[in-house]
């Protein structure tokens, strides 16, 4: 019953999706106001039709009705309410339908919002997003079905994959991932219409960076946040291996960053308008790449991955979105002609420029590396991977050349600037570099590579603080007393300014904090039986005892360890194998004692209850703490640059 | 076309052949490869010095505690079998009979030195129950993705 229902409104989105972007298309080249109304509707009933199916989909999961396929797959009686709820995008059936509700939020909401303006392109882009919208619902309705049912129906099901029950950022970070990731059709979608349109104004401009600029806020937060819980929970210490997982979230985030900038460029000075729609449609099709890598196994083995009938399936569709994506560039991109042209190359906008190449070389790293492995084994079988001191070598310099031009690109005046503006402009900022990079030699930084970022984003920092602040500090200048100038010049105008460099300090601090936190990790491992102590950095660690905790879904064997530092209580830790019933292996869960210099960190590699002994990873890094606080940083930046008024 | 944006044109398309020279180099030297015991005997010479993921089972009544945390043991796919050396405290998991993944590489002193012993990385790979036959194909897939330290 359940199953019949929620198959019909997916056969209905489908129908709805198909013939929306279809309506969309001819009301594009028609240009008819009754069409655009029309499509609009079919993107609302789209919209809905998701959404109760998802709705669906939860009642069966919270009812435990095991009638329904997704549900036998995952579901459980044993396991709590909350684990049943986002069991929703725990298995790939339910994260793709998960996937349609979201398209269907950004589809409906972004027509809602534009629903009287942009008449022009406005077709043409629920068109392209329907499109999308009709291949996620074939997905769903066909190879990647939640919906089937089973007989017998069982009485009770295995529960979702362990490592979702284990800890609550399994649990935030495939909402964010699917929001920064859905999003991107978004702004693909305007792309693709401008260049349908055949014209880009300036006033398309603001949607399309909007558009853009939210899916980029989430899919930061859902890069950061699969940091955090590689390293809450893989139990190696490190948060970022480069796996072709992670890159796969890389790679949209890095092409859309460019665009971001690029945008700008072209809103000053009416140049890179083929540019940024290139690097927009480009994000979009990175999405598709990074789904198909990571939801088809295809990196267990490029043979295994035709098992699943959802790998080929997304890998038509990658194909038909680049071809699509080349055509309208091929046949269009002359039409979004220049209006202005760049003036010097050492200038806020020729900066802009060199931006935008490091970050599509930086994408083009990454994408060799992480493809490379996949094509030597379908060329000859053999297997392999890209090891990391490939991507260490490649990604470190780009990166920081990246972080210098963070500091000189916002220093450097727009236009034709004289050259002693440019070298005040240039100049004071090295005092902040100078300052942070001693700082670092005397705490002992060694590492060149380390005393450069420091250096580089001690500048950076200083540039940002004061371009962050002018607004205020100008108008305080004008006789402004500090709250009015705070209100006036921070948030009510200038909003996105402000946001810009709210990021860009954010941004600093990542990668002040990635630079010193992966080259001054300090790690020991030591066998202790209860009573035993071992020593790291200025912390001793003394091994108290190991217990055995049984919870309904669970077992956990806990080791509780006291940590002292020269004689003073410092925290207890308690890293813990946790044992599920559909596992053979424990999952490690570390401990990590957390300050804002550094964490010490706790994993147990094995533990006997009977003889009370521990084989304990101890880790020390500094500064790893302002990697997750800078998260909170560009995410606000983020907001607060999105609701800006122009 | 003028001048000027022919010279743009050759110094992009120079700057992108250098890149990929560059990249291609890179990716080359640091390869890892994904190998049983067999493979590791059919590559020869080629296995001293690179890195190596050798996938296969623990042969029973092979492993020897040494000093410390340091570990003896061999690793076979049934037609060859890999002496391995690894010193890190093991995986809980970590028994004779279970299928194990080392990396690191082969020694000219003919044993394998481990930096690092996993036994199953992820859900879709189940260890086989004692005593069973490995398939080291598909153990060593299991481990592709986690980080090459």
């Amino acid at each position: 019953m359940t199953a019949t229902l929620g198959n019909f409104l997916i056969l209905a989105a489908l129908l709805v999706a198909t013939a929306g972007s279809m309506v969309g298309f001819a009301a594009g080249c028609s240009g008819t106001p009754e069409g655009l109304k029309w499509a609009q509707r079919f993107a609302y009933a789209f919209a809905a039709l998701m959404a109760l199916a998802t709705i669906v989909m939860e009642a069966a999961l919270l009812s435990h009705d095991f009638s329904v396929k997704y549900v036998s797959q995952v579901g459980s009686r044993a396991v709590p309410a909350w684990v049943t709820f986002v069991s929703l995008w725990s298995s790939l059936e339910g994260s793709i339908l998960f996937w349609g509700f979201i398209l269907g939020l950004y589809i409906a909401g972004t027509t809602w919002v534009n629903r009287n303006q942009h008449v022009d392109y406005m077709p043409y882009a629920i068109g392209v997003w329907l499109g999308c919208a009709a291949f996620f619902s074939f997905l769903i309705a066909g190879p990647a079905n939640p919906f089937g049912s089973v007989s017998p129906v069982p009485l009770d099901g295995p529960g979702p994959n362990p490592l979702l029950q284990n800890h609550f950022l399994m649990i935030i970070h495939p909402p964010f991932l699917y929001l920064g990731y859905v999003g991107m059709t978004i702004p693909f979608g305007f792309a693709s219409a401008a260049l349908l349109r055949g014209r880009l104004g300036l006033g398309f401009l603001r949607p399309l960076r909007a558009s853009l600029l939210l899916p980029w806020i989430f899919l930061t937060v859902a890069i950061m946040l699969g940091g955090w819980w590689a390293y809450e929970v893989l139990g190696w210490g490190g948060y970022w291996a480069l796996d072709p997982v992670e890159n796969a979230t890389l790679l949209p985030w890095l092409t859309a960053t460019a665009a971001l900038h690029s945008a700008i460029v072209m809103e000053r000075r009416g140049v890179l308008k083929g540019w940024t729609v290139t690097l927009v449609q480009a994000s979009f099709l990175l999405t598709i790449l990074g789904t198909f890598m990571t939801r088809s196994g295809v990196f267990n083995s490029v043979h295994s991955f035709t098992q699943s009938s959802i790998g080929p399936t997304i890998l038509v569709f990658l194909a038909v979105a680049i071809l699509f994506s080349v055509i309208t560039l091929a046949m269009r991109i002359e039409s979004l002609e220049a209006e202005g042209k760049l003036e010097s190359a050492v200038s806020r906008e020729g900066t802009f420029l060199i931006n935008n190449l490091l970050f599509v070389l930086l994408t083009f790293t990454v994408l060799i590396g992480t493809v490379f492995p996949l094509i030597v084994e379908a060329v000859n079988g053999r297997q392999m991977s890209v090891g990391r001191p490939y991507f260490d070598a490649m990604v470190v310099p780009i990166g920081t050349a990246l972080l210098f031009l963070l500091g000189v690109g916002p220093a450097l005046p727009w236009g034709r600037p004289r050259r002693d503006e440019v070298k005040r402009a240039l100049l004071f900022p090295l005092i902040g570099g100078i300052v942070l990079a001693g700082i670092g030699r005397a705490l002992g930084v060694t590492n060149v590579w380390t005393l450069i970022t420091l250096l580089f984003g001690g500048y950076a920092a200083w540039v940002t603080m004061a371009e962050m602040w002018l607004p205020l500090v100008q108008r305080m200048r004008r006789g402004d007393s500090f709250g009015t100038a705070l209100v006036q010049g921070q948030l009510r105008r200038g909003r996105r300014r402000f946001g810009s460099y709210v990021v860009h300090a954010g941004m600093v601090v990542v990668i002040i904090a990635i630079a010193v936190s992966s080259t001054m990790r300090t790690s020991h491992e030591a066998r202790l039986s209860r009573g035993q102590s071992a020593k790291i950095g200025s912390y001793d660690v003394t091994f108290i005892g190991a217990e055995t905790l049984a919870e309904p879904h669970r077992q956990s064997t806990v080791a509780h360890f006291r940590v002292m530092s020269n004689g003073k209580f410092i925290a207890n830790l308690a890293p813990r194998m946790n044992q599920y019933q559909m596992m053979r292996e424990p999952i490690g869960t570390p401990d990590v004692h957390s300050t804002l210099t550094g964490d010490l960190y706790l994993s147990i590699m094995n533990v006997d209850v009977g003889t009370q002994n521990a084989g304990v990873l101890m880790i020390t890094t500094p500064m790893v703490a302002w990697i997750w606080i800078s998260v909170i940083l560009m995410g606000l930046g983020g907001l607060v640059a999105l609701i800006s008024r122009p | 076309m003028n001048r000027s944006r022919l010279f743009l044109i050759i110094a992009i398309a120079v700057a992108a052949i250098g890149f990929t020279i560059i990249a291609a180099s890179g990716i080359n030297k640091n390869l890892v490869y994904y190998w049983t015991p067999s493979d590791l005997h059919k590559a020869g010479d080629k296995a001293y010095g690179a890195t190596i993921r050798l996938g296969g089972q623990v042969l029973p009544g092979s492993v020897h505690h040494q000093s410390g945390s340091a570990l003896d043991f061999d690793v076979t796919d049934k037609h060859q079998t890999v002496h391995v050396k690894s010193t890190g405290i093991p995986p809980q998991m970590f028994r004779e009979g279970i299928g194990v993944v080392v990396e690191g590489t082969m020694t000219r002193e003919g044993f394998f030195q481990s930096e690092r012993l996993m036994v199953s990385h992820n859900n879709e790979y189940r260890s086989p129950k004692d005593g069973q036959a490995v398939d080291a194909k598909k153990l060593i897939e299991s481990t592709k993705g986690v980080d090459v330290k």
